[in-house]
């Protein structure tokens, strides 16, 4: 099998794999928010950034390639990750104590692993709508990070684009298929992948919010390197 | 809009979903923005998924959800326009009319909002009006305006003395000023075959003019080298960057050289179809350049003779989309977000063909090229940046304007050619280029030393660099396409801090914040947008640290909040607004 070295160590890997994954069925865990292996990556988030021969590079979208030299775990791509992070919590409202995803939330999780203790920036506080119209679905924007799991998911698997984009920049902002706008009036129902695919509380089961109490969820029971590593194996 | 209209214009455009673009822009054009019934309908009618029209429709500046004036007014943000004092104009129009940036006046007449540079700063300010360019304005100019939007008459039929665009060429070369007709290149090409004229433009040294300065033979032959049912050729007339306008100087005084070259270029990589991207801010060439194609099938020069033809795509509000894939995806009439690098657009570009973007300049120069040979064009220029540049220079100058030097010229002759006095510093290549100071004038334009796109923005010593950086910042703020974290938040936060700083409020934790955070964006980032958005802060830190350190003062923090800002609105209530109703800090 063809490898390629990851800080320091030798990686096999299969050809097509990404370096994310090739990485992750080595044992060796690189953060991410976007990505999700059952859809195609898109490199958004930017948190598995690495250095592939010196050039930076989202690890989810980058093939594998016979002797590259991949950066991980270095003291400046450690601390970009961690600023990216930080990023996210600036720029929406995202107030873990009363969130109910608190325990499940890969942002939240990736954020202890990373030792990210504050937000560090003025936080943006942004204005931003909260959706109780779907009888099973809460959609619950000041949490959204803007990973479009829910759009691929809705798109690609549910066949409905129930979710997309619009704006620009710092106000790009996820929006449903609805002319009035409000997710009540789409056709999304809640077996739709589309719903439990969100990674943060921004999409929400309804009337499930501590089904399971706060101290025995997923990141509560172990840090989410191990459980990804895990889910891996 | 009613359902008879939109299903004209969407009729007009053959019922084509890749024109999106387009088919919004003229909604917009009859209806003012994109409403959500339209959305609605739209989609329906192009069987696109609601989504895709709205996310669209809410990407670009000139498109848009929200409802607008009537006239809807669009200053140019630009820094050399701020430098003329276009914010007491903007101020002047937003109290005539009673209403804030960014708000419809209270009987739907007119909406007044910032844009970015509209490629005038060789004659601002300027504005757009219902897509309208307006140049060198005035506050006589404002109050002409002003009553013609109270008058309520259709833009179109305003004073056309209020719309005439300024030709300011100071300098020809070889570009410039070779003879040239329409079909000498396209003759050319045909004389020398496909396979003769790549390598004409291979020896020819010449490299791409929008700044990336990527090889053009390299380019062309990868994309002819791709098989493909079919190939594409696009023209990058998007030009977005602050400070730059050659390219509506060479589109409105040479598109022969530019469509010849677009013609040759097709023929030499095996395309049967180009595009040419304009951007959205040059409306006044849109007509001028539609006459010359028709002229050209006219004449055989396109079209079925020649196994090529061309067609113009207008852009909407988006800088990003001057980046090659971007623009692609707004030309297949989607969001201009930067695709992944590899595939290259050269194997997988318009509707995954192979496809050849190449700038204006670079289309011009490969025209001549055909007609002239490569050996022609390397014997000016230096070993690695072959031929000329066409320089935009604006700002602290006696005569601003376009001027064609052969590269390896030195900052300080572009000065001397356009008479700069007193020069504190340059932005050589737009914000996204590099800062020079004045220290730094022996520099030479050239891909060995400062490569530049072509804007040449000076300041002299009476101007505050900070405020000039801060602008730059708000330009990247407002142009992200937010596909990425750090690009999207970032550029809004160094645009915020880098604010605080001009302004004298901000503490040493700012700078540092401000130098953390740049290294994240510049190493994170998507795309060059990304990877660039923070060279003019970069560049203050390390060549203007004393101003900043001047201005922030000793403070190690400072409340996030402004102390004065936050007494306004009870200043307000109270019809107050002497001393005591304001916080002042103590020295």
């Amino acid at each position: 099998m063809p490898t390629f070295t990851l800080d320091d160590h030798e990686i096999s890997f299969e050809p097509g794999q990404t370096v994310l994954e090739a990485a992750l069925a080595a044992g060796t865990y690189i953060p991410t928010l976007c990505s999700h292996r059952d859809y195609e990556p898109h490199g958004s988030c930017r948190v598995c950034t690495v250095k592939v021969n010196g050039r930076p590079a989202a690890s989810c979208t980058t093939p594998a390639h016979e002797g590259d030299h991949v950066e991980s775990a270095t003291p400046e791509l450690k601390e970009m990750r961690r600023e990216l992070v930080q990023f996210l919590f600036t720029e929406g409202n995202h107030f873990c104590p009363s969130c109910e995803k608190s325990g499940d939330c890969t942002l939240q999780a990736v954020g202890y692993e990373l030792g990210v203790t504050n937000g560090e920036y003025n936080p943006l506080f942004p204005t931003r709508r909260v959706d109780a119209s779907h009888p099973d679905v809460l959609l619950d924007l000041n949490r959204c990070i803007l990973c479009e799991l829910c759009v691929r998911a809705s798109a690609r698997v549910d066949g409905k684009h129930v979710f997309a984009l619009s704006g620009r920049g710092i106000t790009k902002h996820l929006v449903v298929s609805a002319e009035s706008g409000r997710l009540g009036d789409t056709t999304l129902t809640k077996d739709d992948r589309a719903v439990d695919v969100c990674p943060v509380g921004a999409i929400l089961r309804k009337r499930r919010g501590f089904a399971v109490p706060i101290g025995e969820r997923t990141y509560d029971a172990q840090p989410i390197s191990k459980r990804v590593l895990e889910d891996e194996r | 809009m009613d359902l008879d209209s939109l299903r004209a214009i969407i009729a007009s455009h053959h019922q084509d979903r890749t024109r999106l673009v387009q088919i919004l822009r003229d909604v917009v054009a009859e209806e003012g923005y994109v409403s959500p019934p339209t959305v609605t309908r739209v989609a329906e009618l192009l069987g696109l998924p609601r989504g895709q029209v709205e996310g669209v429709a809410g990407f670009y500046s000139f498109l848009g959800t929200e409802p607008r004036g009537r006239y809807r007014v669009l200053f140019s943000d630009d820094i050399i326009d701020e430098l003329k004092d276009s914010r007491a104009l903007v101020r002047r129009m937003l109290d005539s009319f009673r209403v804030e940036l960014g708000e419809v006046s209270r009987d739907g007449l007119v909406s007044i909002e910032l844009t970015s540079c509209t490629g005038l700063c060789d004659q601002g300010p300027a504005l757009l009006v219902n897509g309208f360019a307006i140049p060198r304005l005035t506050p006589e100019r404002i109050g002409a305006i002003t009553a013609l939007i109270r008058g309520g008459s259709p833009v179109s039929s305003w004073p056309t003395n209020l719309f005439t665009i300024h030709s300011h060429i100071h300098r020809r070369d070889l570009l410039l000023a070779t003879p040239f007709a329409a079909g000498d290149g396209v003759r050319a090409a045909q004389a020398r075959g496909a396979e003769g004229t790549r390598a004409e433009i291979t020896r020819s040294g010449l490299r791409g003019r929008g700044g990336a300065g990527f090889s053009t033979g390299i380019k062309w032959s990868a994309c002819a080298a791709t098989p493909g049912p079919t190939r594409f050729v696009v023209c990058n007339a998007d030009e977005g960057e602050p400070g730059t306008f050659k390219d509506r100087e060479l589109l409105a005084h040479h598109a022969d050289l530019v469509l010849d070259g677009m013609t040759v270029a097709a023929m030499a990589v095996g395309a049967q179809r180009g595009f040419l991207y304009l951007r959205g801010e040059y409306p006044f060439l849109v007509e001028p350049l539609l006459a010359n194609l028709t002229a050209r099938r006219a004449a055989g020069l396109l079209g079925p003779a020649i196994g090529v033809d061309l067609e113009l795509h207008l852009g909407a509000g988006a800088y990003v989309c001057g980046e090659e894939s971007a623009l692609i995806e707004s030309l297949e009439g989607k969001r201009g977000i930067p695709r992944k690098r590899v595939p290259y657009p050269v194997t997988h570009g318009y509707l995954q063909q192979p496809t050849l973007v190449n700038n204006v300049e670079t289309l011009a120069a490969a025209a001549l090229i055909a007609v002239h040979g490569g050996d022609w064009f390397r014997a000016v220029g230096t070993e690695r940046s072959t031929g000329t540049k066409l320089l935009s220079v604006s700002g602290d100058v006696e005569r601003p304007g376009v001027y064609e030097l052969p590269h390896g010229v030195s900052v300080r002759r572009v000065l001397e050619e356009a008479g700069a006095r007193d020069t504190q510093a340059v932005q050589v290549g737009g914000p996204s280029g590099t800062l020079l100071a004045a220290n730094e004038l022996d520099r030479r334009i050239a891909y060995e030393d400062v490569p530049s796109a072509g804007a040449i923005m000076v300041f002299d010593r009476s101007r505050d660099i900070l405020g000039v950086v801060a602008n730059f910042a708000r330009f990247f703020a407002h142009e992200s396409c937010g596909f990425c974290t750090p690009c999207r938040v970032g550029t809004t936060l160094q645009s915020q801090l880098m604010g605080r700083i001009a302004a004298g409020k901000a503490s040493r934790k700012d700078v540092k914040d401000l130098v953390r955070l740049t290294r994240t964006v510049k190493l994170a980032s998507h795309c060059g947008l990304g990877t660039t958005a923070t060279n003019p802060v970069r560049d203050l830190l390390e060549k203007f640290r004393p101003a900043i350190d001047d201005r922030i003062g000793p403070l190690e923090a400072r409340p996030a909040f402004d102390l004065d800002e936050a007494l306004a609105p009870a200043r307000e209530v109270t019809a107050r607004d002497d001393e005591g109703a304001h916080f002042r800090e103590r020295p």
